[in-house]
């Protein structure tokens, strides 16, 4: 990515050694202090004794990944993952046609604009809106009563239903973002070159649309699968105890049972399982795009051109 | 699929009759009321400066328009109803549109993949089509690969597998540069020869269209001015744009002075008495637009001697001499100070004539055959 920041600083220092490094320090810096520093420090917690009121003592020990491997946390873990997988696939099934529509309509800028307008309110107060609106006293169980569809409220809140609702509704711009930019750049006369070679709508899009996109369609997954998997406030405010999940259990085991070690080991636990779950992603989607696609998503999102010689 | 192709030995494809098709966007009328026959087998040209609803036509057989009315048989069968999928026509793309995630191989062989053809069949006929279009050492490139003109040649091998009754071909090479265009325009009339089905290619090129074609439709704003063979179109045009639109030539109006047989004498308004041929001579006294082909203008220092009887010859002095390497262009005024184009093939060593220059007064004769009347203005 920053190849033209080398041959630009070679030559403007003139020397004989690469001077791309330079160009790097600030965001070398900010990893640094920001990223690489705190995961340092979040590891040496996680081998240390828990302290009294927080905190940790310097006493090395596996206490906290021992804990780690009881059921409850299985269970969070798994409740973790499958509400994360459904939520995002849910949310990339929803983005898609929006996407696309997006792309082919003639009132772009219109459409992107109500696709960020829930940027303008707090996130905490449209969870509280979904309240408002879910709740058992809420705009949607009034509704039901007086029309006569239900006698006694409905629970719509507190379950993993909700959580999942939720979780689709926050996150659901942020997939069709990516999208929208990926497959405004696709050139789509090749549906027509598909239909015309006889396939069917479905087929055109399932066949040439989509492996086109595929960029794209990564994309959006990363940026909703990785915040979903790490959700707190979401399931803490609209799930119950079934849909706790691990961004849960980490606030509890800090502020309520204070160890702190263990908070930070199952805070690498999920680092491990997205980091590992996006590199494996990231192979089956052929090495050379990844950076282009998750880093500039509005930009780059699409990769459609592969580099000449770099087919696998 | 159908062998039906195999048992007519001779000519393959289906005939395309287009009628009285109507097509518009918004205000703008695309098509209006075109109706053309186009016959089976036949390299048939939509000729026409951008614009003139050409690709709208192309893409109504295609099945990715509607028109507002008419109709569009593929031998004798109303086809407009069916999607692109079902209509037995393939075709090759402006920008080639081919499918970037899929390798040379795979784009050839996309529509039998999409009907399940086995393994075994896929392959054969891919190399077949391969080879047609000799890109077999390309097979498994992706198109990003390839140069405009291989690129070219895939999608017309991907068009061509699914054994279409027609191909239509959708300025096919006008991404090319010249020389290319030229090779791949041989190539694409000897796929024809092969092939045998029916072609129907759009072009804004008159030099493409009228090196293959068995016939032209030449169309301008909607409508369809003159169907023919390349020559009709050429030597006779119907109107004035067809005239100007086509090649070079010299375009004036005039009077119908006399007309005998089929030779009719002009009274034109800058060159004196002119006699020129027409196929339906117009009343005497009417106002006629005229044409003759600078190729067909003799340019000489000397007064010819009319020899012949329907030899027009017209004095003038070069205006304008223009150098092209195999041949020269003059710009002859004629007293009148009406302007004539002439064009002269550069001598072989038969001819003995002086160099012609600038400012020389020159003698310009060209037959009554070679001249005709184009429309009848009233």
């Amino acid at each position: 990515m920053n190849r033209p920041g080398d041959r630009a600083g070679a030559r403007a220092l003139g020397s004989a050694r690469e001077p791309g490094g330079l160009y790097a320090a600030p965001s070398i810096l900010w990893l640094t202090v920001f990223f690489l520093a705190p995961l340092a420090i979040i590891v040496a917690y996680s081998f240390m004794t828990p302290g009294a009121r927080g905190g940790v003592e310097w006493t090395p020990t596996l206490d906290a990944y021992r804990a780690i491997a009881n059921p409850t946390f299985a269970k969070v873990t798994l409740n973790t993952i499958l509400v994360a997988i459904g939520a995002t696939a849910v949310t990339l099934i929803i983005a898609l046609p929006c996407g696309y529509y997006m792309a082919r309509s003639e009132r772009q800028t219109l459409l992107l604009m109500l696709v960020m307008i829930p940027f303008w309110t707090n996130f905490l107060i449209r969870i509280y809106a979904w309240i408002a609106i879910l709740g058992n006293e809420g705009f949607l169980n009034d509704l039901l009563l007086a029309l006569g569809l239900v006698d006694e409220s409905v629970r719509f809140l507190y379950n993993r239903g909700a959580v999942m609702l939720v979780l689709v509704y926050t996150y659901l711009p942020y997939a069709i973002l990516p999208l929208y930019s990926t497959i405004d750049k696709f050139d789509f006369s090749l549906l027509e070159a598909a239909r015309d070679l006889g396939a069917s709508k479905l087929g055109a899009i399932v066949r040439v649309l989509l492996p086109n996109v595929k960029g794209g369609i990564l994309t959006a997954f990363l940026f909703t699968f990785i915040p979903i998997f790490g959700a707190y406030a979401v399931p803490l405010l609209v799930g119950g105890t079934e849909s706790y999940m691990l961004g849960n259990l980490i606030a509890d085991e800090l502020t309520k049972s204070r160890d702190w070690p263990l908070a930070s080991a199952i805070s690498l636990v999920i680092t491990l399982v997205t980091t590992i779950g996006v590199l494996l992603l990231l192979r089956a989607n052929g090495a050379s795009t990844l950076g282009g696609s998750a880093g500039e998503a509005s930009a780059d999102g699409a990769a459609p051109e592969p580099a000449v010689g770099g087919a696998r | 699929m159908e062998r039906g192709g195999e048992k007519q030995k001779t000519v393959k494809g289906s005939d395309v009759v287009i009628e009285h098709v109507r097509k518009s966007f918004g205000d703008f009328k695309a098509l209006d009321d075109v109706s053309i026959g186009i016959r089976k087998g036949e390299f048939f040209s939509l000729l026409g400066p951008s614009g003139c609803g050409k690709t709208t036509l192309l893409r109504i057989i295609a099945g990715f328009e509607s028109p507002e009315g008419g109709a569009v048989l593929l031998d004798g069968k109303d086809v407009l109803g069916q999607p692109p999928d079902a209509r037995h026509v393939n075709t090759v793309f402006q920008n080639y549109a081919l499918f970037p995630h899929l390798t040379v191989f795979e784009n050839v062989a996309f529509s039998l993949r999409l009907r399940k053809a086995p393994e075994s069949e896929v392959k054969a006929r891919v190399a077949e089509y391969l080879q047609l279009v000799e890109l077999q050492a390309h097979a498994s490139k992706k198109p990003a690969q390839l140069s405009g003109g291989q690129k070219q040649r895939v999608a017309i091998a991907r068009a061509l597998i699914n054994e279409p009754s027609v191909l239509l071909l959708d300025e096919p090479l006008s991404a090319l540069d010249a020389k290319l265009r030229q090779h791949m325009l041989i190539e694409l009339d000897s796929i024809h020869d092969k092939i045998g089905i029916t072609f129907i290619y759009v072009t804004h090129d008159q030099q493409e269209a009228l090196s293959v074609s068995d016939r032209i439709a030449v169309m301008n704003s909607g409508e369809v001015l003159q169907v023919g063979t390349p020559q009709e179109i050429y030597e006779a045009p119907a109107t004035d744009f067809v005239a100007k639109f086509i090649g070079e030539t010299n375009l004036f109006e005039a009077d119908v002075a006399s007309v005998s047989g089929e030779t009719v004498e002009l009274r034109t308004d800058g060159f004196g008495p002119v006699k020129v041929t027409a196929t339906e001579p117009p009343p005497v006294g009417s106002r006629v637009s005229w044409t003759i082909r600078p190729e067909k203008i003799r340019i000489g220092l000397e007064e010819p001697r009319s020899a012949r009887n329907g030899i027009n010859a017209v004095a003038g002095v070069v205006d304008e001499p223009i150098y092209s390497g195999f041949q020269s262009k003059f710009y002859v005024r004629a007293p009148s100070g009406l302007v004539l184009k002439v064009i002269k093939q550069h001598a072989d060593w038969s001819d003995e004539g002086p160099e012609i220059a600038w400012k020389d007064a020159v003698w310009l004769s060209f037959s009554a055959e070679d001249a005709y009347i184009v429309e009848v203005k009233r």
